[in-house]
């Protein structure tokens, strides 16, 4: 076993996922095959060999800093769960 | 044929020649999808109303004197996680089931540019995650050619709107096959672009470091044309390549004698289907028949594609899709008490089994003490696989392989077993941690009827040799070639 019921409660944690009983019981397992089918890469030496991020070998991409029109309010909450015009509105967030 | 049948330059001589007009087209278009989206379901969204205003305006230009450019007025498919200016764009998740796009792709502002319309959104893989569309929230898409079996995925919705004739060409975009794989189920034509050819500004991102925007066709000929449009640097995509944009239309030459064609071992090796590797051994004969040198070559490193693909993907999907978080433009949970609870419910109502399968393998790769033993590693083997195809080029103009392992399977057949679902992208893999062009065309037929698609692999921003062969081949097999026998 690659990563434990608890592993897995930990990560759903990091993620920002509420899992059930069930659902952890079943991600156990497929995480388990999953990781164990992926570790064959440890049969490679990879020693000295540079990371491949990214394919194109990119640095930081500089533009010039000029102001250009963004969406507009209406459009930007246009798809907002609950505003207000100016603000997204969640739940409270510090205790009273 | 019916209109809705024929390729975008067959229809575009129709336009330029008067014998037609866009609305004709668009109207037969819908017809079809009429008397037939009931049994396939490629669509999340029509634009029905949108999309005959558009013809009309081409329509009205045309009659104008403007000069009838290649794509303009035809109906062209999106898949449904690039953004849509006042169209919906729900990458086929409870998530953005409501979502709207404030704004336009730039693939969008240049086919628009370009003169297509718009008939709908199409339907994939929930965010774009799976290989036969079984995991949009929406509802499976059928192949056209069996409707028990699935079209392929992710882009699965828009392959079978090509098959089935309810489209002219569309739009899908790639991760780890999500073009290629289900054009070849659906016995069509499907490009990846080299990475940073086309700008992914408002596609949905899935894993950045792999997602190509591409062109699914009825044929090569089309599949050069809707490059044209969409290709080229973009300010807006940091990661889109500023270099030369060729004209694609000039690579089609049924020419490829003194081509050096590599076939690697390890694409016909353990897993694959009997009929696919003979399908590729006749291709081999057909390419050596027309002039092409067909030679056995080694890509060592292919083994290992899969698990460095499932380390790197998940990885940057996590990353990505943390944005979905209940705030500013997605699904919300009704009864959270507090931002915390917000998160978390939004986020488990709104996303799918396989997606959160993908965002747990991600966020486990990336979290504190195993950085090093997965991510970093699988980027190692990402470089290894790359300088296998770096150095297959220096020989080789072309890697030919099949596009998958089978022919299209059985709805259901796969979806219980994830792993199994994944090893079936071994052969399309590669060519996105490599970051070169591709593309799969339409290679022949299997006992039951079912298309095999080629695969055509080319070096860096070469899609033109690839083009090339791909057009060649076509061109020898074409009387050879079937419709999906989908009955309205």
């Amino acid at each position: 076993m690659i990563i434990s019921k608890n592993d897995v409660e930990h990560v759903a944690k990091l993620a920002r996922l509420e899992v059930s009983e069930e659902e952890k019981e079943e991600l156990t397992g497929q995480l388990n095959n999953i990781l164990d089918y992926v570790s064959k890469m440890n049969k490679i030496d990879t020693n000295n060999i540079k990371p491949t991020s990214h394919v194109l070998h990119l640095k930081n991409v500089f533009r010039e800093d000029v102001a250009k029109e963004n969406l507009n309010r209406e459009k930007v909450f246009l798809n907002a769960p609950e505003h207000d015009g100016e603000h997204f509105i969640v739940p409270q967030v510090i205790e009273s | 044929m019916k209109l809705n049948e024929l390729t975008a330059h067959e229809l575009h001589e129709k336009l330029v020649g008067k014998e037609v007009s866009a609305t004709e087209i668009t109207k037969t278009v819908y017809e079809r999808i009429d008397a037939v989206e009931g049994k396939v379901n490629s669509y999340v969204t029509l634009t029905r109303e949108q999309a005959i205003a558009q013809a009309n305006e081409i329509d009205h230009r045309i009659k104008n004197g403007e000069t009838v450019t290649p794509l303009m007025g035809i109906p062209i498919a999106i898949k449904d996680n690039m953004c849509t200016d006042g169209v919906k764009t729900t990458c086929s998740s409870k998530m953005l089931a409501d979502f709207v796009s404030p704004y336009n792709a730039t693939v969008m502002n240049k086919l628009n540019t370009a003169g297509t319309v718009m008939i709908g959104k199409t339907n994939l893989d929930e965010f774009a995650m799976g290989g036969s569309t079984e995991t949009s929230y929406f509802g499976t898409t059928h192949n056209p050619w069996d409707l028990e079996r699935v079209p392929g995925g992710s882009s699965g919705g828009s392959a079978a709107a090509i098959a089935a004739d309810e489209a002219i060409i569309s739009l899908g975009s790639d991760t780890g096959g999500s073009i290629r794989q289900p054009a070849s189920f659906c016995g069509i034509v499907g490009l990846k672009p080299t990475y940073g050819r086309v700008s992914r500004y408002g596609l949905v991102a899935f894993a950045s470091s792999l997602d190509q925007i591409g062109p699914i066709t009825k044929d090569v000929t089309d599949a050069a044309l809707v490059m044209n449009a969409i290709s080229g640097h973009d300010a807006m995509d940091s990661t889109s390549a500023n270099v030369d944009v060729p004209d694609f239309t000039k690579a089609l030459i049924p020419d490829v004698k003194g081509m050096k064609i590599g076939v690697p071992k390890e694409y016909l090796g353990e897993g694959v289907d009997q009929e696919v590797a003979d399908n590729i051994q006749q291709s081999i004969k057909q390419f050596e028949a027309m002039g092409a040198k067909c030679e056995e070559i080694s890509l060592p490193n292919t083994e290992y594609a899969v698990s460095v693909y499932y380390i790197i993907a998940p990885a940057e999907a996590s990353s990505n899709l943390a944005r979905f978080d209940g705030v500013r433009y997605t699904y919300r949970a009704e009864d959270a008490n507090d931002l915390m609870e917000l998160y978390c419910k939004s986020r488990s109502q709104g996303f799918g089994p396989e997606v959160k399968r993908r965002i747990m393998i991600g966020t486990y790769a990336l979290s504190s003490g195993y950085y090093d033993a997965y991510y970093k590693k699988a980027q190692q083997v990402r470089t290894l696989i790359k300088q296998d195809f770096e150095k297959a080029f220096e020989t080789y103009d072309v890697i030919l392989s099949p596009t998958s392992p089978s022919a299209a399977f059985k709805i259901g057949e796969k979806a219980s077993d994830p792993l199994s679902m994944y090893l079936s992208d071994i052969c399309t893999i590669p060519v996105n941690l490599a970051g070169i062009p591709s593309i799969s065309i339409p290679g022949g037929y299997n006992a039951a009827g079912m298309p095999i698609g080629i695969q055509l692999m080319g070096k860096a921003f070469d899609e033109n040799t690839i083009l090339r062969a791909a057009y060649a081949f076509e061109q020898n097999i074409k009387d050879t070639l079937k419709r999906a026998p989908l009955k309205g």
